[in-house]
């Protein structure tokens, strides 16, 4: 029951946000988005790492057709719901300092898109999946194309038309998979597992899952989207896509595609792992051109997400261990970062690398916790960037050592863009444009605070988190080796 | 059967009704009637199967959710007509009593048992509606419209009929129990030519009623043409019960479904082609909403195509879907089109939504809810719609067609989305528009019920 509360708490946050005008309505919503918390915090207190599926819920939906709305919570799913109730209340915080106009939708759409969230990384049926799979993308859309930048409209329509083209493939393969059930037909997650497919039509539904999740988290050369939506979108609507969305890519990759088609995994992981680890190259490189912080940073989001992609087609303990400590590694960095651009660009009114310069001499604060953070994102030893990709690196090595040595050299683009980040904005002679820039607000840093503790916490102390997920990967694991 | 008597008789009521001063009493009229209508369609409900009229009319339970279903849009049309008052020409008796007895014709075709049956339904709907296309007298479009429909339809007559004849005389009998029985005796060494060529001809016939390609070319300008509120009757009841038909023919024939398949499966994939293709290059949201009403035919057409134990649902749920949305649709476009209007004529393009949510937010999410739900998004019965088709394929094992009409909704939501943009996100002159508390209230309703459905079908279901 707890999944329900889950579910159903940020809608009713959000509604009553909705409902509350425009004066109280942040309020109301950071409210909304900590009770989440403490609810998601409480389900970790409960949890069982052993005892599989937890937490449960099922209501017939459809019946006679074996449709059913039914969630619960296992130990991939509590790390996800875990990452996605921290950073809501932290993003709506973020939003404080902006005004928007109609507060009320804003923050309500925020917390609709938790709860779309919330029921994507716990649903056990594949239709329930596929349903908050898509409806997370109406929130998102809608802030972004509302309170988005100057060419809003076009960028976020050809967002939205390419992300629901991939998952109405995924569509018909949940179709084709419901059929394939025996007796009356199931469209429960796990009872796909136990299908026996042959390879032909895992080959051709490996092409659906991958596409659909491609394209959502995304991957080359999936991705063009992705840049333009990220620095056209308000902040928090790119905090959202970045911190949490894709991670519903990587999340439908380990839940769907891994255990449903392993003979289409080994007919084309191969070539999957090779898109990955160009998308890290190739995001890399774009992002050292970037002069704008931005989409410098949806780049490099996007060659992260193209590592924990290959760490998933490794399909090792270490791959899929690595990959979900990265989703929550990057989760919190990205934001951070993000957010830190917001910051800067509130005060300058610029994003440009070229205007900026100089910033550090007047804001310790915001200095260290933009070092903290952009450390972490380029996996500096006892950050929390590091455990992730380490062992994503270390599965990409096993899998082909030579794909493992392409792939490692994230690790120093990654330091190369970052660091001419932190550099053209921090340091150097202060720009015209940073006159007077003050330092952080409290309520600014009550954002930054908990993700730097977080940043130290997962890198000095990943197991707290890699114990919650690792009886579930074995377990899936399992299902793949057979 | 009971529609079919109190319908008959209504419709001859509300032609008296006209000579009445009061215009007043006219709609509150039409619609206890259609109240009562609808209520009497329920009494045999889980009773039948009953045959009436010398075993020309069956009615079940499949039947009574048909008539149930075109007699929910009608009551919705109706309570949206407004009574015409703000037609001096009008002449709200005839064209309310005209509605009443069309219905009549869709119920007959619905719950055909005898081919004639079937004809006499298809003309009693099929006139009226060419009348009430033309029924904006002074309008040189409303004129275009109605005489291009009576020309086409003429043609599309002919053929049925022609189709008619010859299954005639291939089967020796009109009725549907016979030319069920001729097909699956047929033997496979002397197939009757003379059975296929009628059942093709006669299928030409009954597609062209429910606009699928290529007998689609009428569509998009006897939408336009035609006064609004006749367009929202037809493209939605006109529809359901122009699929009710062809389905309950092809589910007679399914004996010789081989032969049938592929032609309405090239049908269909031609139909979603025509429909999804035409309606993004338009820039008028009316004309947009008749390619979309094509490339819906084609949709449910893939149910047909597949006639499979879960097409029947598929066929019904979606009509159910297709007619809430696309009366919300159309009534949001009278209103809109209405205030925006140009010298008079109602502005139908897509700019005259432009700021629609600023001052108007009721009437934005009504026709956002609409729209999503004819692009399928989830959440709305139109997701549903698209997923109980989309099995139906599959239980018959035909993916690729599903997979083919995956990739139309795709461009379908190119054009749906347009007008949630224009009404969004851009900037216009924002009216506030006064809107009839009982005209709010449909539009209430059908949203949702839209919403109800794609959150619980299992509700449907139950009904069924």
């Amino acid at each position: 029951m707890l999944t329900l509360l889950l579910i159903l708490l940020p809608i009713a946050a959000g509604i009553i946000t909705l409902l509350s005008g425009e004066r109280l309505a942040k309020q109301i919503a950071l409210v909304g988005g900590l009770a989440s918390l403490g609810v998601a915090i409480f389900t970790w207190l409960q949890f069982d790492p052993a005892a599989g599926s937890q937490f449960g819920f099922k209501y017939a939906w459809l019946a006679s057709g074996g449709i059913s709305f039914a969630a619960g919570i296992d130990g991939i799913s509590l790390l996800l719901v875990l990452l996605t109730t921290f950073l809501t209340p932290l993003i709506i915080l973020s939003a404080f300092k902006n005004e928007y106009k109609n507060p009320a939708a804003f923050y309500s759409l925020i917390l609709f898109m938790e709860a779309a969230l919330i029921g994507v990384f716990t649903a056990t049926d594949a239709f329930l999946f596929y349903l908050f799979f898509e409806a997370a993308l109406i929130p998102v859309y809608f802030l972004s194309a509302i309170w988005g930048g100057e060419d809003r409209i076009k960028v976020t329509f050809k967002f939205f038309i390419y992300t629901i083209f991939g998952s109405l493939f995924m569509f018909v393969a949940l179709v084709y998979l419901y059929y394939q059930t025996p007796g009356a037909h199931t469209s429960e997650i796990s009872a796909f597992y136990q299908l026996q497919l042959g390879a032909k039509a895992q080959g051709f539904l490996f092409w659906a899952f991958f596409i659909a999740f491609a394209i959502k988290m995304p991957l080359f050369p999936f991705h063009t989207w992705q840049p333009d939506t990220y620095t056209q979108s308000p902040t928090p609507a790119t905090m959202l896509l970045s911190g949490i969305m894709l991670k519903m890519g990587v999340y439908g990759l380990i839940r769907l595609l891994l255990p449903i088609v392993p003979l289409g995994m080994a007919q084309w992981g191969f070539l999957a792992m090779i898109l990955a680890v160009i998308g890290i190259i190739y995001g890399s490189i774009i992002a050292i051109q970037q002069s704008d912080m931005k989409t410098l940073i949806a780049y490099s989001s996007f060659a992260h997400v193209g590592l924990m992609a290959a760490g998933v087609f490794s399909s090792s303990l270490n791959g899929l261990q690595g990959a979900l400590i990265q989703m929550l590694a990057h989760g919190i960095n990205v934001i951070g970062l993000f957010f830190i651009v917001d910051i800067i660009y509130s005060r300058t009114k610029t994003r440009y690398l070229d205007q900026l310069g100089g910033i550090t001499q007047s804001t310790p604060h915001l200095s260290v916790y933009f070092m903290i953070l952009l450390l972490g994102s380029v996996a500096l030893p006892l950050t929390n960037g590091f455990v992730g990709e380490f062992l994503l690196l270390s599965s990409v090595f096993q899998y082909k050592a030579w794909l493992g040595a392409v792939a490692g050299l994230t690790i120093i683009l990654g330091s190369v863009y970052m660091l001419r980040l932190f550099q053209k904005s921090m340091f150097g002679p202060k720009s015209k444009w940073v006159e007077g820039f003050q330092d952080l607000t409290a309520s600014e840093r009550a954002v930054l605070l908990p993700l730097v503790i977080m940043v130290f916490w997962i890198g000095i102390y990943p197991s707290t988190f890699l114990k919650i997920t690792e009886p579930a990967v074995n377990q899936l694991l399992q299902l793949v080796n057979n | 059967m009971y529609p079919i008597i109190l319908l008959s008789v209504f419709g001859v009521v509300t032609l008296f009704l006209g000579f009445s001063k009061s215009k007043n009493i006219l709609l509150p009229a039409t619609l206890l009637f259609l109240i009562l209508a609808l209520g009497s369609n329920f009494i045999e409900w889980g009773k039948g199967p009953f045959i009436y009229f010398y075993d020309m009319l069956r009615v079940d339970n499949l039947t009574l959710a048909f008539n149930g279903i075109i007699l929910l849009s009608a009551f919705m049309i109706f309570a949206i007509s407004g009574g015409f008052q703000d037609n001096a020409d009008a002449e709200p008796a005839e064209y309310y009593g005209l509605m009443l007895f069309s219905l009549v014709g869709a119920i007959m075709m619905i719950g055909f048992d005898h081919l004639i049956m079937l004809f006499i339904g298809v003309e009693i709907l099929s006139v009226a509606m060419y009348v009430l296309t033309g029924s904006n007298k002074r309008n040189l479009r409303s004129n275009e419209a109605a005489l291009k429909y009576l020309l086409m339809g003429a043609f599309a007559t002919g053929f049925m009929l022609f189709g008619m004849t010859l299954l005639y005389g291939a089967t020796g009998s009109f009725k549907l129990e016979a030319i069920q029985g001729f097909a699956s005796n047929m033997p496979a060494a002397s197939q009757s030519y003379i059975f296929y060529a009628g059942l093709l001809l006669l299928l030409i016939g009954m597609l062209f009623k429910v606009s699928a390609a290529p007998f689609h070319f009428w569509t998009p300008d006897v939408y336009e043409g035609a006064p609004t509120i006749f367009t929202t009757f037809m493209s939605t009841i006109v529809k359901t019960a122009g699929f009710a038909a062809l389905f309950r023919l092809l589910n007679n024939t399914l004996a010789i479904y081989g032969f049938w398949w592929i032609v309405i499966a090239a049908i269909a994939v031609l139909t979603m082609l025509v429909g999804n293709i035409g309606a993004t290059s338009q820039g008028s949201f009316k004309r947009m909403l008749a390619y979309s009403g094509i490339s819906h035919a084609g949709y449910l057409l893939i149910a047909v195509t597949a006639l499979t134990k879960p097409s029947q649902n598929a066929i019904v749920f979606y009509s159910l879907a297709y007619s809430l949305s696309t009366i919300s649709a159309f009534g949001v476009l009278m209103l809109v089109a209405k205030e925006k209007s140009i010298e008079g004529q109602p502005n139908e393009r897509y700019e005259a939504f432009n700021g629609l949510a600023k001052q108007n937010p009721l009437l934005a999410f009504v026709l956002a809810v609409s729209m999503l739900s004819l692009a399928g998004i989830p959440l709305t019965a139109g997701f549903w719609g698209k997923f109980f088709i989309f099995t139906s394929a599959a239980e018959r094992g035909i993916i690729w067609i599903a997979v083919f009409a995956v990739l139309m909704s795709t461009v379908g939501i190119y054009y749906y989305f347009r007008v949630i943009i224009s009404s969004y996100f851009r900037e216009g002159d924002t009216v506030k528009i006064r809107v009839a508390p009982f005209y709010q209230i449909i539009l209430v309703l059908a949203t949702f019920l839209t919403i109800l459905f794609g959150l619980a079908p299992g509700i449907f279901e139950k009904l069924i």
